[in-house]
């Protein structure tokens, strides 16, 4: 059971960008589409579930005082691999993605379930903690992305359904504003009500 | 006159938060009172172009001649933690004033995504040393810009009449979407 | 079990073992992705010559100075010829850094008369929903089948035949750009091809 409300709570109560607003940087500027947004949420998923893990196996090793720096050498080690990874394999979600897959070591949720989770707890946990925090991450994301490129293009995960003038702004920086504040109030008002 | 078209640039037409989306998070966390993001933006504004001439220097200089350029990321963020502790240190042994002012908001700026996003770019637009310190330096004055603007905004909205559903974070989001449409204008001015 | 204490050795060596693990991680995924990443590029810039030119037998890759006046820079050409050993056209690879965010670059099909086939988009860092639209064929395929001597390539806005992208006149201007860079240095060396 608490396995179960460990893995299903990034995805709505502790969701990481819609109720802790964690990670703002990535999801208003990589959600342009459906697809862009997935793929981002699933590249943070990765770093996440690694970093999660080694920094519960390594939390009897570190000492207190360097305890950040080494976090982050840690963390920026896996997101090298990734951008390397990345590049050899899916290049053009590489370029699409561009400068926000380095930046995915100053993302905020990361850094912060190193030092709030997998340095307190086993490794397994961490593991289910990496795992829903990035997957609940990526559904937000995607979600931001569908909407965003429904009302801005006209289309979802790249299927055109209206020809014709669309509303453009949505795909630009002030719909990302936009778009995200309704969400984070639509879902405000279910947990409200969930409660 | 080219430094002052990346000014201008930088601060209006490409403004690093409203359009980049760079440093959102303290741009909705440190904008509640005008006294604050004040602070905030001077902090950056140091920050950002001193990290940026160290991380230029150490690609050109270390990464570059040693083809270990896929440890840059690795390498930059640690500088820039590295700068930040140091400054602080400095700061608060030099300037205790300074310090007192600028402080408490240096050690949020190590995960402060403008910082090391700059500091990547300089080098992907292949800059020399003193245009991308001018470009770092500008980005941080947008930075503040915005930030400054953004406060203001939001001290008013404290006094507004705001339904229940959107208050708080929703309406501060909503906002920013307008004044990122408002920044649109300048698009073409350079 | 509790972190180990802070003494300055144990500080060092946590440092010192983590550093050097990743760096060797990092090395190792470094080599054995090299190749791999070399492959994707090689393999995006065939599939861009194939798309601007007609078949074609043979591929001769030289570098060409750039024509437009007091500008120090090289535009790969990829010469394509039939199995008679005839030319048959030029693939420039081209860029502009007028665009609205920074470089677009641009593999441009030029045939042996001088008429532009076809367009791919390398690389481009245009507002999404704006300049991004460079590459759907609504823009870029205007350009298929023009000749210099009949079409102008400049944006509408500056006298000429292009119909710019909605809102994105600079990314258009840039586009244009690159492309005249392609021609200009093409005309000015066909001779010898």
């Amino acid at each position: 059971m608490a396995n179960w409300n460990n893995l299903t709570k990034g995805f709505f109560r502790e969701n990481p960008i819609l109720v802790l607003l964690l990670g703002c940087c990535p999801t208003l500027a990589t959600t342009t589409s459906a697809i862009n947004g997935l793929s981002m949420g699933l590249a943070t998923t990765f770093v996440l579930v690694l970093s999660n893990i080694s920094i519960s196996l390594l939390k009897n090793f570190i000492p207190n005082k360097v305890h950040i720096p080494c976090y982050i050498v840690v963390i920026a080690s896996f997101v090298t691999v990734l951008q390397l990874l990345m590049q050899a394999y899916v290049p053009s979600i590489y370029e699409t993605l561009g400068l926000f897959i380095p930046l995915i070591v100053v993302n905020c949720i990361v850094l912060g379930r190193a030092e709030a989770y997998a340095c307190k707890n086993s490794i397994g946990a961490s593991a289910v903690d990496g795992i829903s925090m990035g997957l609940g991450y990526a559904m937000a994301l995607t979600i931001l992305g569908s909407i965003r490129e429904i009302l801005g293009s006209g289309s979802i995960f790249g299927w055109k359904f209206i020809e014709g003038d669309t509303i453009l702004v949505f795909v630009l920086a002030p719909g990302a504003f936009i778009a995200l504040g309704f969400l984070i109030s639509i879902m405000n008002k279910i947990l409200k009500k969930s409660n | 006159m080219e430094y002052l078209l990346i000014f201008i640039s930088a601060i209006f037409v490409n403004n690093i938060v409203l359009t980049q989306f760079l440093g959102i998070c303290p741009f909705l966390g440190v904008s509640k009172k005008i006294s604050t993001s004040l602070g905030m933006g001077a902090a950056v504004i140091f920050v950002i172009t001193l990290a940026t001439i160290v991380t230029w220097l150490i690609q050109h200089y270390l990464l570059n001649p040693f083809n270990l350029g896929f440890l840059q990321t690795i390498a930059f963020i640690l500088v820039i933690a590295a700068l930040v502790q140091m400054v602080e240190i400095i700061l608060k042994k030099i300037s205790p004033a300074l310090y007192a002012a600028l402080g408490v908001f240096l050690p949020l700026i190590t995960t402060n995504c403008c910082v090391l996003g700059v500091a990547i770019l300089v080098i992907q637009k292949d800059f020399g040393l003193l245009e991308g310190a001018m470009y770092a330096m500008a980005n941080g004055c947008g930075f503040t810009v915005a930030l400054v603007i953004f406060a203001g905004i939001r001290e008013q909205l404290a006094l507004a009449d705001i339904p229940n559903g959107m208050k708080g974070v929703p309406i501060a989001l909503v906002t920013a979407g307008i004044l990122a449409l408002a920044f649109m204008g300048f698009a073409g001015l350079v | 079990m509790a972190a180990k204490k802070d003494t300055l050795l144990n500080m060092f060596i946590a440092m010192f073992v983590i550093s050097v693990v990743s760096g060797g991680v990092l090395g190792v995924v470094y080599n054995a992705t090299k190749e791999p990443i070399a492959a994707a590029e090689t393999a995006k810039k065939t599939e861009a010559i194939k798309n601007v030119l007609p078949e074609f037998e043979t591929l001769n890759n030289i570098n060409v100075k750039s024509a437009v006046e007091n500008e120090d820079a090289d535009l790969p050409f990829y010469l394509a010829y039939d199995a008679n050993n005839n030319f048959i056209g030029a693939a420039i690879e081209t860029f502009t850094n007028k665009g609205f965010s920074g470089n677009i670059s641009l593999m441009v099909g030029i045939l042996a008369d001088g008429t532009v086939k076809n367009i791919s988009v390398l690389q481009h860092a245009e507002t999404p929903g704006l300049g991004s639209k460079m590459s759907e064929p609504s823009f870029k395929d205007q350009f298929n089948d023009k000749n210099a001597k009949s079409f102008n390539f400049n944006v509408k806005k500056d006298g000429g035949d292009v119909d710019a992208i909605t809102a994105a006149t600079i990314s258009s201007r840039a586009f244009c750009d690159a492309v005249n860079r392609a021609l200009l240095t093409f005309e000015n060396n066909k001779g010898g091809f």
